[in-house]
C-alpha cells in the first residue's frame, strides 16, 4: 500500500479535501453542511478562544514503517518529509521562553524515524518537560536500531502513547497491515519488561483505540476494562489507560469513507452526535501543533488541511505566545470529529 | 408519502415520534434509554440481545442500528452471528414446537 500522495490522489491536497467536507463528493451526493461554526455560535463557543497554552505537540514528520488505512497524516515509507535539527532548535528555543507549555508530544509518522529524534528527546529533557511519544509499537521490532527503544523511553521517563485499534488479531491488522497485530503484541511485551504500564513503575504505558471502519467508538472506559481484562488474559500484558479516540473524516480515512460509500452517512452521525460538552473540551484550546517543516497550527488535522493558525505567528521561528493566546481557533467540517459524543482528544474522549 | 414502505433515513427520525404525541414519546424514550444502560447487564449485553431479538421481529430499523451497536461495542462477526442463529433457533424451534399441538389433534381425531 502506498501514501495517497504517491499514487497522485486527489485526496493528497488540502485543497480538495476542504471542499468534499463542504460541498459534498463531486457537489452531488447531498452532505450535511450544517456548518460546525454554527454549532459553536448557538452554544456561545464562536470565536473558538484557546485557554491556555500548555501541549507543544511536534509532527516530527511524515516518515513511517508502517500504511494504516485510516492515516489523517497519509505517512508511510514513501513520505520523506521530516522535521531539521534546526526548526527542532527552533521549536525548543519556543519551549525554553514559554514555561506554560509543560508537556510536549511527540508524533509523525514515527517520530522515532527521525534521525534527530533522540538528541532531541535530550534537549527537551534538559528543558524539564513532560515528553509524549506516539510510538507506533512495530517500529520497536522493525530495525535494529529501534530495539532498544523502551529503554531508551525509560531512561528519559517519557510516556508511551500507542495505537491498538482492537485486543482481536482481525480488526488491528484490517487498519494498520498484516501481522500489525502480533508485532505490537510482541512490542508492548517489550515495553511491560522495561517496566512500562506495571504498577509502581512510574513509567506511563496508554493505549489507543480507534474505530476500524466507518463507525463511532464506544464507551472508554466499558473498552477499557475489557482491553484490560482480554490482554491480561490472553498474552498478560499490562497498561495504564485506553483512549478512544474518533476517526477524523480527512486524508486515507476520508479516502476509505468515501470509496466505501459511507462518507455521507459518517458525517451524518457525527453531526448528529455534536456534544457541547465535549465542544467546551477540544484539545485545540490548550494545544499547538507544529508540523515537520515548523509551521504552527491549532491542531494536527488542521495541519493536514494545511489551516495554519490565523494570527502573526505562524512559524515556529517567529513564535509569539500572546498572538497565539489571543488567536482564534480555526474551524471546518472536521472538527465534528473531536465533538460526537463522548469527544476525542489525543488524550481520548473529553466529555 | 414515499411508494415503499421502509426508509433507511427514517431511522434518524425515530426521536420525531413526539411531534404527534409527546407525553408518550418522552417516556418511552426515557425508559428505553434506561433499559439499555449499565445495569445488572452491561450495555454490551444488552447490546447483543437486541440484535438477536431485533432479527426475530425482522425489524430492519433496529437490525440496522444495533448491527452498527453491536460492532462498536466491540462483540466480533462470529459473534454476532451466533446471536442471530440464536434468534432463528428460537423461532424455528417456537415454529416446530407447535408440531406437537398438530400431533394432539391429529391422534384425537384419527382412529
Amino acid at each position: 500500500m502506498k501514501s495517497l500522495k504517491a499514487l497522485g490522489s486527489k485526496l493528497a491536497t488540502a485543497r480538495e479535501q476542504i471542499d468534499i467536507l463542504e460541498h459534498g463528493i463531486d457537489h452531488e451526493h447531498p452532505v450535511s453542511t450544517f456548518p460546525f461554526a454554527e454549532n459553536l455560535r448557538n452554544i456561545g463557543l464562536l470565536p473558538l478562544k484557546p485557554t491556555e497554552l500548555e501541549i507543544f505537540q511536534i509532527n516530527m514528520g511524515k516518515m513511517c514503517n508502517q500504511v494504516c488505512q485510516h492515516c489523517h497524516v497519509d505517512a508511510g515509507p514513501d513520505r520523506k518529509e521530516i522535521m531539521t535539527r534546526d526548526t527542532m532548535q527552533q521549536c525548543l528555543e519556543a519551549l525554553k521562553n514559554n514555561p506554560s507549555f509543560k508537556t510536549v508530544d511527540l508524533t509523525g509518522g514515527a517520530p522515532e524515524m527521525n534521525p534527530d529524534f533522540r538528541w532531541f528527546v535530550g534537549e527537551i529533557r534538559k528543558l524539564e518537560k513532560k515528553i509524549i511519544v506516539r510510538c507506533n509499537l512495530t517500529i520497536i521490532l522493525a530495525n535494529k536500531k529501534y530495539h532498544d527503544l523502551p529503554e531508551f523511553f525509560k531512561s528519559h521517563e517519557i510516556e508511551v502513547v500507542s495505537s491498538l485499534p482492537f485486543y482481536a488479531k482481525d480488526r488491528t491488522d484490517k487498519q494498520r497491515g498484516t501481522g500489525v497485530f502480533e508485532d505490537s503484541i510482541k512490542a508492548l511485551k517489550k515495553l511491560n519488561e522495561t517496566g512500562y504500564g506495571m504498577e509502581g513503575s512510574g513509567l506511563i504505558l496508554n493505549l489507543v483505540y480507534n474505530p476500524s471502519g466507518a463507525f463511532m467508538p464506544a464507551a472508554q472506559n466499558s473498552l477499557e476494562k475489557e482491553y484490560k481484562e482480554v490482554l491480561k488474559r490472553d498474552f498478560n500484558i499490562v497498561f495504564n489507560s485506553l483512549f478512544t479516540i474518533t476517526n477524523i473524516p480527512i486524508s486515507r480515512y476520508l479516502d476509505y469513507l468515501i470509496k466505501s460509500g459511507n462518507f455521507e452517512k459518517y458525517m451524518d452521525k457525527l453531526i448528529s452526535a455534536f456534544n457541547p460538552v465535549a465542544a467546551q473540551n477540544v484539545m485545540c484550546r490548550n494545544t499547538l501543533s507544529i508540523g515537520w517543516d515548523g509551521y504552527i497550527y491549532d491542531c494536527d488535522f488542521n495541519q493536514m488541511l494545511d489551516m495554519k493558525v490565523a494570527c502573526d505567528s505562524q512559524h515556529v521561528s517567529e513564535f509569539n505566545s500572546d498572538a497565539l493566546k489571543n488567536r482564534s481557533i480555526l474551524v471546518n467540517q472536521h472538527c465534528y470529529g473531536c465533538t460526537a459524543g463522548a469527544g476525542s482528544s489525543c488524550g481520548g474522549a473529553v466529555a | 408519502m414515499a411508494n415503499h414502505y421502509y426508509n433507511a433515513e427514517d431511522l434518524g427520525k425515530f426521536g420525531s415520534i413526539g411531534e404527534f404525541q409527546k407525553p408518550m414519546a418522552d417516556k418511552f424514550f426515557a425508559w428505553y434509554g434506561e433499559v439499555f444502560g449499565e445495569g445488572h447487564l452491561t450495555a454490551k449485553e444488552k447490546s447483543l440481545i437486541a440484535l438477536a431479538v431485533a432479527h426475530a421481529v425482522q425489524c430492519p430499523y433496529c437490525i440496522d442500528a444495533y448491527s452498527t451497536d453491536a460492532f462498536e461495542k466491540g462483540f466480533s462477526e462470529a459473534q454476532m452471528m451466533e446471536a442471530i442463529h440464536v434468534a432463528a433457533a428460537i423461532k424455528g424451534g417456537a415454529a416446530l414446537v407447535h408440531g406437537t399441538q398438530m400431533m394432539n389433534k391429529v391422534k384425537e381425531i384419527s382412529m
